[in-house]
């Protein structure tokens, strides 16, 4: 039986813990006419591995060449084909981009989850299905219109294969002429879309044009949704996260990426090869300034990023929990040797295998402590696919800063789906800085160093590379007990010392780490706190309470850990401070509680762990909830 | 080709570079008395001294174990990096990435690499990571006194008694499969050998495999041991005599080819192989592999060059990388231009 993953099937939703159920009725505004414009979600069903991924990244790059925000989600299943996949659009006048829970329009083309995917519609909803899949008379409560896509598509080509991949791009076109996008933009999207494929891009138009033809002919308009052309898009991208990041390490210097494939982190370095190939090829030399090496397992990728970032490389791997947990010996080493390393954890919902496909913000706490024994590590946090091209540089920054570990902690939601966002700006203001490293010079200066000698008083020794030419360059990296000048010691005050001053060096990276996005303008009793992607549901869930319960909140987003001592303050200037994560413990709040805990008492948690993005209706109703409980 | 290279006035007792040998040692070891071990690691500071090696290029890697410590006890000069169980080679193909104009050395146990590292053993040969990579090879794991390793032989005995009845891991048989181009098998005892072996590696290019029996005079050092010092001896089998001529000296001697093989090395230099009992070429792998196994079925311990490939591309060269270490690019060489971003950026809008 196939699971069906989100929507509400015509029915109240119990939360988790929550005993709030969501209303199934449409929570859009309509205007005088009844028409609801730029301000509404999408839901594409098919079939996995059918080609419908480009079809629906048209629909949404349509919309956006509209001038209207949008965002993409695709949910999909750990399978290469065969089963059921969704693509969810959101587009919304506002800039909300966070999932939306209901569903305003279907579109299904999968005979798996058509009756299913009828019944998610809100009352008020539309849907576009497949003619012969029989949905007519389902539901009488929403606008109902099919077409016969796949014989539609024999019209385009007579190649079967291909038939099936055009019938998406049908859909596409006749989506396009019922929502009032301009043939003309669906056109530029596919050129986007198949940019190398000239051939491809000439036959999907013809596609596309076909399922417009065939909805104005045949399928007058009864539903209310509509897109009209706005301008808050001009100037802006679409990129995934993944992507984003690839751009970022590449742009910082990275000169060393060692990985093991793994959803939903493979992008990622994928990406980076690519572009790799592009623009990091030395001029004079026609060589890459750049290795990367696809390892036998992610205890040998991560061995190798520690091996280069010895040596001298900016070199990173890109994984996901179970990686995470592989990784779990050599980060210990990296931290207690104190070698510079970078790792995405591009999360996924665990424990164990988990659900590979789904997103998660379950790693913080273990990420955080990862390896045996007492240790802390940096960690970067980003929402955006902005502040994934961005932490990507800083964190070798502070990899080579602080000559240890640090973990950027994306998500699947974020490195996988596509977002809008501003176009990246050159990276003036992020140069690149390679931390406390003698050169032969300094040592004659000097006449030698020793290795793990606080000399500045930060915490952070001076490091030598290997291949340094001096006599006094080299020293012994060991992750055994060890003094100062890097001697094998299980003396019990050179271990005290090693471990006190490892823990003032990672706590100087409290002020070193992207500070915490404070709104705190509203002054309100209440404050709420998020990190990462379940930031996009946090600006809706605020109007929401603002605007139908007029309950004013203020807001911090965490960016990095160790913490911003300015979280500290925020948490004291309230009364109740929500944290919103995506796991089911409330790590980052346990986390809060450990590093503040005379603000403990203060922490709630609202939690969404079922593997889909949060929405902001989700959170409103659970943070309603709590404080209905406080009055 | 040998080349002939003018050395400096040498000051007494100096190499090539002008160093002593003194300057090519490490730390006092902390092994037993007596240890194999300590004899290899004499062998290592004479090969590199002799070779003429600037300590302050070379990496010394380890993973966990008796052996693994070693590399302290050797060229202090050196960058060392004692990292984690069965898992050095991930490091050490990290740092010649890093940087390739490093010459890295790794020393492994049985446990080391047989059981725990097997992983990264066999990937390290694969990709053939310029590396030479020793296994000191005792049988037993000896600082948690002393069980059975995966290189033990079947029916060999522990201190206690206890009878090892699984079948060995030949690491030298699994190199040759997995395509390295140096795979040695010698003994703590024959320093001649292991240093003429040494020199060799140090000469190859890829990866340089040595499995060293290197007896445990603790808990391996008894009668029905397969890895103790009288063992070895008795059954010592000198598959050829080896000798090994630097790059920077002539060949002056005419040899005899049907008498002793002259194979010529990445560098420029040479190993001479002399005849014994059996006529053995080791640039054929489907002889070295008849020979190992026919020896093992024999219970003979077989040493000398078992394998030999010197033109075989390392990795660095497979991944094309410039002559420049990575480690050392300016800023301004690995961040792209502000046109590379805007013409990424035009290819999202």
């Amino acid at each position: 039986m196939i699971k069906f993953p989100f929507g509400n099937r015509g029915k109240g939703v119990i939360l988790d813990n929550t005993h709030i159920s969501i209303m199934t009725e449409r929570k859009g505004r309509s205007d005088a006419q009844g028409s609801v414009i730029n301000d509404f979600s999408i839901q594409v069903a098919t079939v996995n591995g059918s080609g419908s991924q480009s079809a629906n990244s048209v629909l949404m790059r349509s919309i956006f060449q509209m001038g209207v925000p949008v965002t993409g989600k695709n949910l999909f299943p750990s399978n290469i084909a065969g089963l059921p996949t969704w693509f969810t659009i959101r587009a919304n006048k506002n800039g909300y981009i966070a999932r939306k829970a209901e569903i305003d329009f279907a579109v299904t083309v999968n005979p798996q989850t058509a009756r299913e995917d009828a019944l998610s519609v809100v009352k008020g909803g539309a849907l576009l299905a497949e003619a012969s899949l029989g949905l007519k008379g389902l539901r009488s409560d929403i606008t109902y219109y099919e077409a016969p896509f796949l014989s539609l598509a024999a019209q385009v080509s007579a190649e079967v294969r291909l038939r099936k991949l055009l019938s998406n791009m049908i859909y596409v076109g006749a989506m396009a002429e019922l929502l009032g996008i301009e043939p003309a933009e669906v056109e530029k999207a596919i050129r986007t879309q198949f940019a190398s494929k000239l051939k491809a891009a000439e036959i999907n138009i013809k596609a596309a044009q076909m399922g417009f033809d065939y909805a104005r002919a045949n399928l007058p308009k009864r539903d209310p949704f509509r897109i009209e052309r706005m301008d808050k898009t001009r100037g802006m991208i679409i990129v995934d996260g993944n992507t984003a990041a690839a751009l970022g390490a590449i742009f910082g210097g990275c000169t060393v990426a060692a990985w093991y494939p793994i959803t939903p982190s493979t992008s990622l370095v994928e990406q980076m090869i690519a572009y790799m190939k592009q623009y990091r090829m030395d001029p004079k030399t026609g060589k890459p300034t750049f290795a990367i090496v696809q390892a036998e397992d992610e205890l040998a990728a991560v061995g190798m990023v520690i091996g280069a970032g010895w040596a001298g490389a900016r070199a990173m791997t890109s994984t996901s929990g179970p990686g995470i947990s592989l990784m779990s010996e050599f980060v210990g080493l990296s931290y207690f040797a104190e070698v510079p390393a970078v790792i995405w954890d591009v999360q996924r919902i665990g424990p164990s295998t988990g659900l590979p496909t789904r997103t998660s913000q379950g790693d913080i706490l273990s990420a955080y402590v990862l390896s045996h024994g007492d240790t802390k590590h940096i960690m970067l946090i980003p929402a955006t696919v902005e502040e994934c091209f961005r932490f990507a540089q800083e964190a070798f920054n502070l990899a080579e800063r602080f000559q240890t570990t640090v973990f950027c902690m994306s998500d699947l939601d974020l490195g996988m789906n596509n977002w809008m966002s501003n176009a990246f700006q050159y990276p003036d203001d992020i140069p690149i800085e390679r931390g406390k490293v003698l050169s032969e010079e300094d040592l004659e200066r000097l006449g030698g160093f020793s290795r793990y000698l606080d000399v500045d008083g930060d915490g952070i020794p001076y490091r030598t590379l290997p291949g340094t030419r001096h006599p006094a360059a080299g020293y012994f990296a060991r992750g055994s007990g060890h003094d100062e000048h890097a001697e094998y010691s299980e003396r019990p005050e050179d271990y005290v010392s090693l471990m006190d001053r490892l823990a003032r060096k990672i706590d100087g990276a409290r002020s070193f780490v992207p500070a915490p996005v404070i709104d705190n303008g509203a002054g309100a009793k209440i404050g709420i706190i998020a990190y990462g992607t379940t930031h996009h549901a946090i600006g809706e869930c605020r109007d929401q309470l603002l605007a139908e319960n007029d309950l004013a909140t203020d807001y911090l987003r965490i960016r990095g850990l160790p913490f911003n001592l300015e979280i500290g303050s925020f948490l004291a200037q309230h009364d109740r401070v929500y944290v919103v994560e995506q796991n089911r413990d409330g790590q980052m709040r346990s986390l809060l509680s450990l590093d503040f805990p005379k603000q403990a008492t203060k922490l709630r948690s609202v939690l969404h762990y079922n593997g889909i993005p949060v929405d902001a209706r989700y959170v409103t109703n659970a943070i309603l909830m709590q404080e209905k409980e406080t009055d | 080709m040998s080349t002939v290279q003018e050395p400096q006035k040498p000051k007494a007792n100096t190499n090539r570079v002008g160093l002593l040998m003194q300057d090519y040692k490490g730390k006092e070891s902390t092994l037993c008395a007596g240890c194999g071990h300590d004899a290899i690691t004499s062998q290592i500071i004479r090969s590199f001294f002799l070779y003429g090696v600037e300590p302050h290029r070379v990496i010394k890697l380890s993973g966990i174990g008796c052996s693994s410590k070693t590399p302290a006890y050797f060229l202090d000069r050196a960058h060392g990096f004692n990292a984690v169980h069965g898992r050095m080679p991930a490091v050490g193909t990290g740092a010649v990435l890093a940087n390739r104009t490093l010459i890295a050395i790794g020393v492994s146990g049985d446990g080391d690499t047989a059981s725990i590292g097997t992983g990264q053993f066999v990937h390290m040969l694969r990709r053939n990571i310029p590396m030479i990579y020793i296994m000191e090879n005792n049988g037993v794991y000896g600082l948690t006194k002393g069980q059975f390793s995966a290189t033990a032989d079947p029916g060999s005995t522990l201190k206690s008694g206890v009878v090892n009845d699984l079948p060995p891991i030949d690491c030298c048989a699994l190199a040759i499969e997995l395509g390295c181009g140096y795979v040695a098998r010698s003994f703590a005892g024959d320093p001649k050998q292991l240093v003429a072996l040494l020199e060799g590696a140090l000469a190859h290019c890829g990866t340089a495999f040595l499995d060293v029996i290197s007896p445990c005079v603790t808990f391996n050092n008894h009668e029905g041991s397969t890895k103790s010092y009288k063992y070895a001896k008795e059954t010592e089998e000198l598959l050829h005599e080896v000798s090994f001529i630097p790059f920077y000296e002539p060949i002056t001697v005419d040899y005899d080819e049907g008498v002793t093989k002259v194979i010529e090395l990445h560098d420029g230099s040479h190993i001479t192989l002399r005849k014994l009992e059996r006529d053995f070429d080791p640039r054929n792998k489907l002889q070295s592999l008849h020979v190992i196994l026919e020896s093992t079925e024999r219970r003979e311990f077989l040493t000398g060059l078992l394998y030999v490939d010197p033109k075989k591309p390392d990795f660095t060269e497979l991944l094309n990388l410039p002559e420049e270490p990575l480690a050392r690019l300016a800023p301004e060489e690995v961040r792209p231009s502000r046109a590379a971003l805007q013409e990424i950026m035009e290819s999202l809008h």
